[in-house]
């Protein structure tokens, strides 16, 4: 068993408690074992002194892409974990848009297992929706829940087939998982590239309208009102979907949803040049689209924040803006960015956000942490919200190196990211790595 | 190298001065008459070398620029992605890479994807001419559109410029845009909504939906290619209704208030967007067009070179004696003016 910690002296924010206050949090067999002002340290604890940092249940994000199997040129479960751990998240989900596809049992048992070796942040395995994501035939969602997975998801693709949709959420409730829907109407969609609008017209980029996602949140939510099941919305990008989530839950309907940190810090403006690091599925909206996500998020219409993390080569990116992938990575930017944008704007609260980064999605997918509450799991993150730090990709501890952020200033980045009682982050002073903890 | 005028690239009109503008026009100038010559060369780019590197077939484009660059004395070479590297896999930045690694001056680049022209540009060091890419811009066909409409009406400031046709996917509409703009015209744009990019009327252009209304407002009608494709893929129901609906006839000429002056970029779909009778009429300034563009893409090269807008109508003189010879060589060699 690892040594106890106690985190002294920090301000310790639990949104699951409403819990705001300086405070230690002593932390015991893996779990939280006390928070309290003043507690005595057992004789083996090892005593860590928070002052000024910020203690908070880890973050996690319930979207990203490790890429393994099938691409580990650019990112591996190890990998992957591993920058996630940099960037204070104690929990991740994977989605299965693998090679090949994780759609059964024995590929979502192998990502748990690949994610035990590297021993960093957990890993919860979302399973396809369908065989092969090819959109005709169910996957066995009894046997991938069995296994460890915690949704389906066909992701980077959509459901088309509104039949195919409405089995899915029918039969996902014997399991009590949500179905994920990656929202494009896809013959609105075909062949754009970034958003449909003015910046679109004057590159001569081919665009993608905002209806092409509203067309498909509206039909996720109709099709959750007819089955009654948990449909959940990956990655919002449009003022008109906010609208209509919004309705829906006003109605009762069980939809929940997430945004990007880049969908609330960036508009199209950054495509400007081709860059293809501001290339991504959903496309970077407008002005207006920024606003209405991040007041959505803050009023709990949206309900988490979650990274959309998508490694590419570095090559693929050089590349025409026709040609290069869609997607950028995140793990490592993710809360600076909500930090900077949403908090040192004045915004939100960093109680807010932590709610938004960590309680909010953990709930959202029954997962542990997400709470300092008492014998709870310790997966806590201390936070340093005085860091200024200017973002080099080369320091990364992902594989890839596709970000929009690269030599951008951000506010605010994990100190320390502890998983189980057991840390697999502390950052070092420069940038350097911490010790690869031993599997 | 970058030119003291232009720049190191032409990337499109987007991001030009009016005066810029201008000036390539006024340098284009003096470069017409090489082209009137029993010999028709100047030796103002003698000793650079020019590779065409065409990723999408183009007859007219690539031949204006061979002749406007043998007119000028450089070395040119020919690189179609046909058969070349490009189809065997080769990547654009190793294509960048290698054509860098020959040490050539320039590169005019057509790619059917937008912003290849900068890419390209952002990493090379040889000049860059964008030849057309993708849906973007088309700068020398908006600038030898400019020519011929100041050579025909002496102006271009406050003209009424009517681009008709398929405007969504044509980078010559977005040259024409920018660079009437800046030189004081007043644009518009006539077609169906599924042929114009959402957010059009933004960049301060006048929309038509219907060719008649065009027709009275305008002084000239560039009309644009429509691809035949395009019906294939659902944006208009036929080309025959395309033709009835939006073609530039001679009996919607004849309604108009004005006698107007037509241009097309080429090549032409005869009977679809544009009756033979009209592109062989006397309203017709399509030719020009063509023989202009030679002397426009003259100037470019020459000014991308370093070339003195001053000293153009020098540079063109076949054996250059005297004083200027010096500045001019100087020039094209690139040495800081």
């Amino acid at each position: 068993m690892t040594r106890p910690i106690v985190l002294r002296g920090g301000r310790v924010i639990d949104p699951s408690r409403d819990f705001d206050q300086t405070a230690d949090v002593l932390i015991q067999d893996g779990r939280i074992a006390a928070v309290g002002v003043g507690l005595g340290a057992p004789d083996e604890a090892e005593v860590r002194d928070v002052r000024g940092g910020v203690v908070a249940p880890g973050l996690v994000d319930i979207h990203v892409h490790l890429r393994e199997p099938g691409n580990e040129d650019v990112e591996t479960i190890a990998s992957g974990t591993r920058a996630a751990a940099a960037g204070g998240f104690t929990a991740v989900c994977a989605m299965p848009n693998t090679d090949p596809v994780t759609d059964n049992q024995a590929a979502v048992g192998f990502i748990v297992r690949q994610a035990t070796l590297a021993g960093l942040t957990r890993v919860y395995p979302i399973g396809a929706i369908s065989v092969g994501q090819k959109g005709e035939q169910l996957s066995e969602f009894g046997e991938m829940v069995g296994a460890g997975a915690v949704a389906v998801s066909d992701d980077g693709k959509p459901v088309v087939s509104s039949h195919l949709m409405r089995t899915a959420l029918e039969y996902a409730r014997t399991f009590d998982i949500p179905v994920a829907d990656h929202c494009e109407e896809p013959t609105l969609a075909s062949g754009g590239v970034m958003h449909e609008g003015l910046v679109a017209a004057r590159l001569g980029l081919k665009g993608i309208p905002a209806a092409a996602e509203e067309i498909m949140v509206e039909r996720d939510i109709l099709l959750a009102q007819l089955t009654g099941a948990h449909v959940h919305l990956c990655h919002v990008s449009t003022r008109g979907s906010v609208d209509l989530i919004r309705r829906a839950k006003e109605q009762g309907i069980r939809v929940t949803a997430e945004v990007t940190p880049h969908h609330l810090a960036l508009t199209d403006g950054a495509c400007e040049g081709y860059d293809t690091h501001a290339k991504m599925n959903p496309p970077l909206r407008e002005a207006a689209d920024v606003a209405a996500l991040r007041a959505a998020l803050k009023e709990g219409v949206i309900d988490c924040v979650a990274s959309d993390h998508a490694p590419h080569a570095y090559d693929a990116k050089e590349a025409a803006f026709d040609d290069a992938p869609f997607g950028i990575i995140g793990l490592e930017t993710a809360f600076a960015v909500a930090y900077t944008e949403l908090v040192e704007s004045g915004l939100f609260t960093l109680p807010e956000l932590i709610a938004r980064m960590s309680t909010a999605p953990a709930k959202l997918l029954a997962l542990a942490g997400g709470t300092l509450g008492p014998a709870a799991p310790a997966d806590v993150v201390v936070l340093d919200v005085t860091a200024r730090w200017k973002v080099d990709p080369t320091l990364f501890f992902s594989k890839s190196r596709n970000t929009p952020f690269a030599g951008r200033t951000l506010a605010g980045r994990a100190a320390l990211t502890v998983v189980g009682g057991k840390v697999v982050h502390e950052a070092k002073a420069r940038g350097a790595p911490a010790p690869a903890p031993s599997p | 190298m970058k030119s003291a005028v232009l720049g190191k690239d032409l990337l499109g009109l987007e991001r030009l001065s009016p005066d810029q503008i201008r000036l390539v026009l006024d340098t284009a100038e003096p470069f017409k008459e090489v082209s009137e010559r029993p010999i028709k060369k100047v030796p103002a780019l003698r000793g650079k070398t020019i590779v065409n590197l065409f990723f999408e077939a183009s007859t007219r484009t690539r031949i204006s620029f061979e002749f406007a660059e043998k007119r000028l004395s450089a070395d040119t070479v020919n690189v179609a992605a046909t058969g070349s590297s490009v189809q065997k896999g080769e990547t654009l930045v190793d294509t960048a890479k290698n054509l860098e690694a020959m040490r050539i001056d320039m590169v005019v680049i057509r790619h059917p994807s937008s912003g290849v022209a900068e890419f390209l540009g952002n990493r090379i060091r040889s000049n860059v001419i964008n030849a057309g890419d993708g849906q973007h811009e088309h700068p020398t066909q908006g600038l030898l559109d400019l020519l011929t409409i100041r050579d025909k009406h002496g102006r271009i400031e406050g003209l009424k410029v009517c681009l008709v046709g398929d405007v969504l996917h044509s980078r010559v509409a977005r040259s024409n845009i920018w660079g009437l703009l800046k030189l004081g015209a007043e644009v518009g744009v006539c077609g169906p909504d599924t042929l114009m990019p959402r957010g059009i009327e933004e960049l301060g252009v006048c929309r038509f939906r219907r060719i008649e209304e065009a027709v009275e407002w305008a002084d000239v009608l560039n009309v644009l290619r429509l691809q035949l494709e395009r019906m294939e893929k659902g944006f208009i129901p036929s080309l025959r209704e395309y033709y009835r609906v939006f073609g530039v006839t001679v009996e919607r000429l004849e309604r108009a208030p004005r006698r107007l002056t037509i241009m097309h970029p080429g090549p032409m779909n005869r009977g679809v967007e544009i009756d033979s009778r009209v592109a062989d009429g006397s309203h017709s300034v399509i030719l020009d067009q063509v023989t202009n563009g030679v002397a426009v893409r003259m100037a470019v090269l020459y000014l991308l070179a370093g070339g003195r807008p001053e000293l153009a109508a020098a540079a063109k003189r076949a054996s250059p004696p005297g004083p200027l010879s010096t500045s001019w060589r100087g020039g094209t060699t690139g040495a800081p003016e």
